[in-house]
């Protein structure tokens, strides 16, 4: 009998919240119009592999074969060619001015020392003042220097093959769009939610629920699970998105995604719930889920590889949901992995989202104060 | 104005306060209020703003715990079991605690459906208050769009489609125009005589006339209590307005 009573606050908490959803723009929008811009923002703005670096070219050697190399560096696409020297000065001076950002030198002896077969040395300069750049013109010069094959005959000193798996364009929207994903769908599952508690707060009907028998459980997954559904629309949204714009691969399970987003999805609500029993207003709420999402974003391994990252800061990052989320994403996404290698971070979500969800309805007292 | 409703000797009191204390930091907001309103009364509490009306109420309805004393509601302690009593009271707010975005109709039927009535039973009490109140036309509009008048009255419905035992309300009439007030009275005394409790605060003078009896507070402490014309008797002026402005007066003499 009591438990009847305690179930039947919660229909009707969901059916309001359902129509309130349907009647608010800023949730739809939120829904479908912030995946689509950020999307489009992180997908095509932010790239870490930095392309078609303006190079110089000072070809002492003026031969075949080191026309040959500059062709190679070209067509790996980190290069283009901006301009001949004659000089190292000139070099110095012009990617001092940031009219070039790399340089390449062949020297007199390069195809002597090539047919001798002795290892034949040629320089990469490149402006280090921007590490990602530089990182690039590395790379760059070393597959244009796997590549290359001189006509002539020449036996290689050293044969080194660097294979890229997952991503072998090595793409950053490949790595970049998954990510998203669980940014985006924990940016707004968080500041959806806390707005909506703190929205009924502002505007009374918090005063007058709390005067109801709805039970601090109902009132809780009312906000809930209406928003699961939200979380689901924009994880398909994004992928969607993801698909035809960035050529996304999906090696993996959709349905294995989607059964791992939900305790994801779950624990971002409840960080919402717990951020709207701290704060008062609907501005501080949003501030709050942005003050939360930054670390997430620089933790997380979203941007930046967490192995890169000293000990204290990926310790953090182990307390952060998206950390999961983002290996669940990519290993499903890029990998094409199952669930055997997924389950740890299957329980690690559920574990943070009971926790959270626990803490807030514990948090959220039935009173003004 | 009708009769005020005797209480029936044997019916226990619906309300009972005793040294019911509020304070907010340095600031007694309720000065140890003792009070004891019977069964089916209009019991009005009147006073300028910050008199601890609105706290009297908070505190009545479980939505704050008071900082010593005691309440009883509908016979249940409200300060250490306000959840037992939930069932039992209604309560409207000065805001009205009405969805802008849902429509009358979807308002009415999401309080119902709060307090159990649900199914063919909550759409059953949901057509009667309804066509009780006269809502037929404006089922379908979104309660945000109402005018003042109808916001009100919705929001009664709200807070009364459990027929509860006692009815708190918050200043009920505040901007709303002549005839929406008379007419909101009228459901009032109409709930009253069904035997539902009713306390209302106000700082309308007419409004307090309207009541079967009355308590003036001031600064958080009760000044007078009973019905109005022993309260103007009590405080040796010709209406309740010179009772309330003599009041002011004192204070002031004696501050």
């Amino acid at each position: 009998m009591n438990d009847r009573i305690a179930r039947w606050p919660f229909w009707a908490m969901l059916r309001k919240e359902f129509i309130q959803m349907r009647r608010d723009r800023l949730t739809l929008g939120m829904m479908i119009g912030i995946p689509a811009i950020q999307l489009a923002l992180f997908g095509f703005a932010i790239r870490t592999e930095v392309r078609h670096l303006p190079t110089l070219v000072l070809d002492e050697a003026r031969t075949r074969e080191s026309r040959e190399l500059v062709a190679s560096l070209v067509n790996s696409s980190y290069f283009d060619v901006v301009g001949e020297v004659r000089g190292r000065a000139e070099i110095e001076t012009r990617i001092g001015r940031g009219d070039a950002a790399a340089a390449v030198v062949i020297p007199h002896d390069f195809t002597r020392d090539l047919k001798r077969g002795r290892g034949a040395e040629a320089q990469v300069i490149v402006d280090a003042a921007d590490p990602l750049s530089s990182q690039s013109a590395l790379q760059g010069a070393s597959l244009a220097g796997l590549n290359y094959r001189p006509t002539t005959r020449a036996r290689q000193a050293l044969e080194l093959r660097v294979r890229p798996w997952y991503n072998p364009m090595l793409d950053s929207s490949t790595y970049i769009v998954p990510g998203i994903i669980g940014v985006l769908l924990s940016m707004t599952m968080i500041i959806i939610n806390a707005m909506s508690v703190v929205r009924e707060r502002e505007r009374g009907t918090l005063e007058q629920l709390i005067v109801t028998p709805v039970d601090r459980t109902s009132l809780m997954l009312g906000k809930i699970v209406p928003f699961l559904l939200v979380g689901y629309v924009q994880v398909s949204v994004i992928l969607l998105l993801g698909r035809l714009l960035f050529h996304v691969p999906i090696r993996g399970s959709i349905p294995l995604l989607f059964l791992m987003a939900f305790p994801f999805v779950v624990a971002s609500l409840g960080i919402g719930l717990f951020f709207s029993t701290l704060v008062r207003t609907q501005a501080q709420a949003m501030q709050a889920g942005f003050m939360f999402i930054m670390p997430n974003i620089l933790l997380s391994g979203f941007m930046f590889p967490r192995a890169a990252m000293p000990e204290p800061a990926q310790w953090i990052g182990l307390a952060l949901p998206l950390t999961y989320f983002l290996t669940v994403l990519r290993g499903i996404l890029l990998k094409g992995v199952g669930f055997e290698a997924l389950w740890p971070e299957f329980l690690a979500m559920w574990g943070f989202a009971i926790l959270i969800v626990t803490l807030s309805v514990r948090r959220f007292h039935k009173t003004l104060e | 104005m009708s009769a005020p409703t005797a209480p029936a000797a044997s019916a226990p009191p619906a309300i009972i306060t005793e040294a019911l204390h509020k304070r907010f930091g340095d600031l007694v907001a309720v000065d140890s209020l003792t009070l004891t309103i019977p069964k089916g009364e209009i019991f009005g509490l009147l006073g300028a703003n910050g008199s601890g009306k609105t706290t009297t109420i908070r505190m009545l309805t479980g939505l704050m715990p008071p900082t010593s004393g005691s309440a009883t509601v509908a016979g249940v302690d409200v300060v250490h079991d306000p959840e037992s009593v939930r069932h039992r009271l209604g309560y409207m707010s000065q805001r009205y605690g009405l969805y802008d975005d849902l429509t009358a109709e979807e308002n009415l039927r999401f309080y119902a459906g709060l307090y159990g009535l649900v199914g063919r039973e909550g759409k059953a009490r949901v057509e009667e208050q309804i066509a009780a109140l006269d809502f037929t036309a404006r089922r379908r509009q979104l309660a945000g769009t109402l005018s003042g008048g109808w916001k009100q009255r919705l929001s009664l419905a709200c807070a009364t489609s459990h027929r509860p035992d006692v009815l708190f309300l918050d200043e009920p009439t505040a901007g709303v125009d002549p005839a929406a007030r008379r007419h909101f009275w009228e459901m009032i005394r109409e709930l009253a005589h069904g035997g539902t409790t009713i306390l209302v605060t106000t700082h309308y003078m007419d409004e307090a006339e309207r009541c079967d009896r009355l308590a003036i507070l001031w600064r958080g402490r009760l000044e007078a209590v009973g019905r109005p014309h022993e309260i103007t008797a009590q405080l040796g002026a010709p209406t309740l307005e010179d009772a309330f402005i003599a009041l002011q007066l004192r204070d002031q003499a004696a501050a």
